[in-house]
């Protein structure tokens, strides 16, 4: 994936019934092509955010933009600042083995993650940071071949300082 | 004062100033047909054969008036036959408000008997809909969709009413009409750029689309052409908003536009867009679409500009306003050198209309069809239509001689939309209406003419009759070696006794001297009157751009 291509979009949206469904039926229907998507509450009871992260070029982005705010239920769409603050976090299964225990174990303490079950035969491991740091714990799993199952929760994201997107 | 849901649902379109409806009983609305039969000297309601021809007839409603075009159907299959047309709807950005009934909320999500989740099916198709839980929420969700209706970029809403909040009751208070949302005033530095490109052109042309032709800007487009050299153009969507006999107005470009339209365009160094969404049929390939000019484009909706032609001065706003601006700036020039260019277009094309005409060697050409038709429409005519070639020909040949005359299905293209829409327009009106269709479209949506005699609606319907389908035939001949699978109907369909079946006039013509009979004998007549119009079944629509071809592709000839 071209990283340089990717980017964060931060959608205000009225907390409603089926409103989820309306964002992403449009991507379906206008043919975008979302990496990560994630919804959920704010500071305001009203409004529902959802963080969708996706790569593509200017035109697809301007695209994406515009599609967004003609929808009736979307109050502002903003596309975040590159150096915005990324955070997702991982469920990742693992097996226990004598072979690997301590390697994961010390992966675990050099990454900041936690395991939280701890089984005759199995590990489960929660992680957060940004999406590189997720890839790169993974990317280790693999190597000593070990995954059994993994969630991502997908990108949220804010900006630095104290600007709200709301009042920007 | 306290209502049902039902009767609020009345009250709330009386209160937005509806006048007439268009729709079709069922379980699921039976309290909204009961609250409409106490107002009934309020709102005049029409029922359509099917729910389709309903939805059809508001959207030719709209289209003739500008206002929102209501319709109601029940749950399930009543509001699946109302898809069609939301769809068409949408596609042309006419403004209309569906109302469906649903099972009650107890029943939701239990694949009830004619339970369908109609908010779901229109999702894609509307510019927003409503499921109503509350009745509480349904006088300002009312509000709410004829306002979004009609604001900005129009289109369809769809309000789903599950049948326990229409026997609910709860306080209403009559508010005042919906405003719309106001739209952005473009700014003075835009306006001035493309003052500044205008005044900077050589050979420009004014190219007018559906955002456009519903404004009321014809005098002021053709006063800006005669002002400073220009040509005008149009969209199939913008036919209809200049006057046919504007001598600096070409005529509809693109896939089967005018021969001097498309070629002006191509030639020209600079577009006005006015209200267009540079749709495939108009431009063929964007990638060698108007390559010589610099673009201005006028219009409401934001994510139309650079969508689908990047352009060099995008204004987003009121278009009438804008236009206005741009055209106080526009500096008077001749641009003789681009009239002696056009004009050399211009006699191009009539030798080649000339040439096929005196090729044809069938007893009634379609040209002939609207030469009478031109000649014999009253003023104000409004034309309808279905999809086909028959409306290829409708928009290369008709003399509109005012806004709003023209109703076809220009995005969507669906066959089966004009008699319904005839309907609308005629009722909206009370002016002349003539519906030209095929036998394969009419075939479609031909029970609406029992509507039209309940109601003896004078819509006159000229069939162009080829007994088959002919503009996919005329793909089959050029682009599939003439191997015309399932295109020639062979049906036995006696018309004029069709017609008749219903309780209308049939007659059968074949000559240009007969369809001028018939067709003075339908004005005069006081109620439907079908002309089953006899035509060849090779006659073709040209020109023609291979479809994502360019205007270098052009094909003139047969």
């Amino acid at each position: 994936m071209d990283k340089k291509n990717q980017f964060v979009i931060a959608v205000y949206v009225d907390n409603q019934f089926g409103v989820l469904t309306r964002v992403t039926s449009m991507f379906t229907r206008r043919g975008f092509n979302i990496d990560a998507l994630t919804v959920g509450e704010t500071e305001s009871p009203a409004y529902s955010r959802i963080t969708i992260s996706l790569s593509g070029d200017g035109y697809a982005r301007e695209q994406l933009i515009n599609q967004l705010r003609k929808l009736y239920n979307v109050k502002k769409v903003e596309v975040l600042e590159e150096d915005c603050i990324q955070r997702e976090l991982m469920l990742i299964k693992v097996k226990n083995t004598a072979e690997y225990r301590a390697e994961v174990l010390s992966a675990v303490d050099v990454y900041r993650a936690k395991v939280i079950d701890y089984t005759v035969d199995g590990m489960c491991i929660e992680i957060t940071g940004d999406p590189s740091k997720i890839d790169a714990f993974i990317k280790l799993m693999n190597f000593y071949g070990i995954i059994i199952e993994m969630c991502r929760t997908g990108i949220v994201a804010l900006e630095r300082g104290s600007n709200t997107l709301l009042n920007k | 004062m306290k209502l049902t849901g039902a009767e609020i649902v009345i009250q709330t379109l009386i209160e937005q100033g509806v006048t007439d409806v268009f729709g079709y009983p069922g379980g699921q609305v039976l309290n909204i047909y009961d609250a409409l039969y106490k107002e009934s000297d309020k709102i005049n309601h029409i029922l359509t054969a099917h729910e389709q021809g309903a939805s059809h007839a508001a959207d030719g409603y709209s289209r003739v008036t500008g206002k929102v075009g209501v319709c109601i159907a029940t749950s399930g299959p009543g509001a699946t036959n109302l898809v069609t047309g939301i769809a068409t709807a949408m596609l042309d950005s006419i403004p209309m408000v569906a109302i469906t009934g649903n099972v009650p909320s107890s029943l939701i999500g239990k694949d009830s008997f004619q339970e369908i989740d109609i908010t779901g099916i229109t999702l894609p198709i509307t510019k927003h809909n409503y499921f109503v839980h509350r009745v509480e929420d349904l006088a300002d969700s009312i509000r709410e969709a004829f306002r979004i209706a009609k604001s900005g970029r129009p289109g369809p809403v769809l309000i789903d009413i599950p049948k326990d909040v229409q026997v609910a009751a709860c306080e209403f208070e009559p508010k005042p009409i919906a405003e719309k949302f106001p739209l952005p005033v473009a700014s003075q530095n835009k306006i001035d750029e493309a003052i500044g490109l205008i005044n900077a052109s050589e050979r420009p042309y004014i190219y007018i689309g559906g955002g456009a032709a519903g404004l009321g800007m014809g005098k002021q487009i053709e006063a800006l052409a005669a002002r400073i050299g220009a040509y005008i153009g149009c969209t199939f969507m913008g036919l209809s908003a200049v006057n046919e006999d504007c001598d600096r107005f070409l005529g509809m470009q693109g896939m089967h536009g005018h021969y001097a339209s498309s070629m002006a365009q191509k030639e020209a160094d600079l577009i006005l867009a006015v209200g267009v969404r540079f749709s495939d049929r108009a431009t063929g390939d964007t990638k060698k679409f108007a390559v010589n000019s610099k673009i201005i484009q006028l219009d409401p909706d934001f994510s139309e500009i650079n969508k689908n032609i990047n352009v060099d001065v995008g204004i987003i706003g009121d278009v009438a306003d804008s236009f206005a601006r741009i055209a106080e700036g526009a500096e008077a020039r001749d641009r003789a050198p681009w009239r002696e260019t056009v004009e050399a277009l211009r006699a191009d094309e009539q030798r080649f209309t000339a040439e096929a005409e005196q090729a044809s060697q069938a007893p009634l050409t379609p040209k002939q069809v609207f030469d009478v038709l031109n000649e014999e429409k009253p003023p104000r005519t409004v034309i309808a239509t279905d999809v086909g070639q028959h409306q290829m020909w409708t928009a290369q040949y008709v003399k509109f001689d005012g806004p709003r005359r023209f109703v076809s299905s220009g995005g969507l293209g669906t066959m089966g939309f004009g008699l319904g829409a005839a309907i609308g327009a005629q009722v909206a009106t009370g002016d002349c209406t003539v519906l030209i269709t095929g036998d394969g479209s009419f075939g479609m949506n031909l029970n609406e003419l029992a509507t039209t005699v309940s109601y003896n609606l004078p819509v006159i319907i000229v069939l162009m009759n080829n007994g088959v389908l002919g503009m996919v035939r005329q793909w089959q001949t050029l682009f599939f070696g003439k191997r015309y699978s399932n295109t020639v109907l062979g049906r036995q369909t006696d018309f004029v006794k069709l017609a008749e079946a219903f309780g209308a006039t049939g007659y059968r013509v074949s000559t240009p001297e007969e369809f001028r009979e018939a067709f003075r004998k339908a004005k005069e007549a006081n109620g439907p009157v079908l002309i089953d119009t006899l035509i060849d079944k090779d006659a073709f629509v040209l020109p023609m751009l291979p479809p994502g071809g360019s205007i270098d592709d052009i094909i003139v000839r047969k």
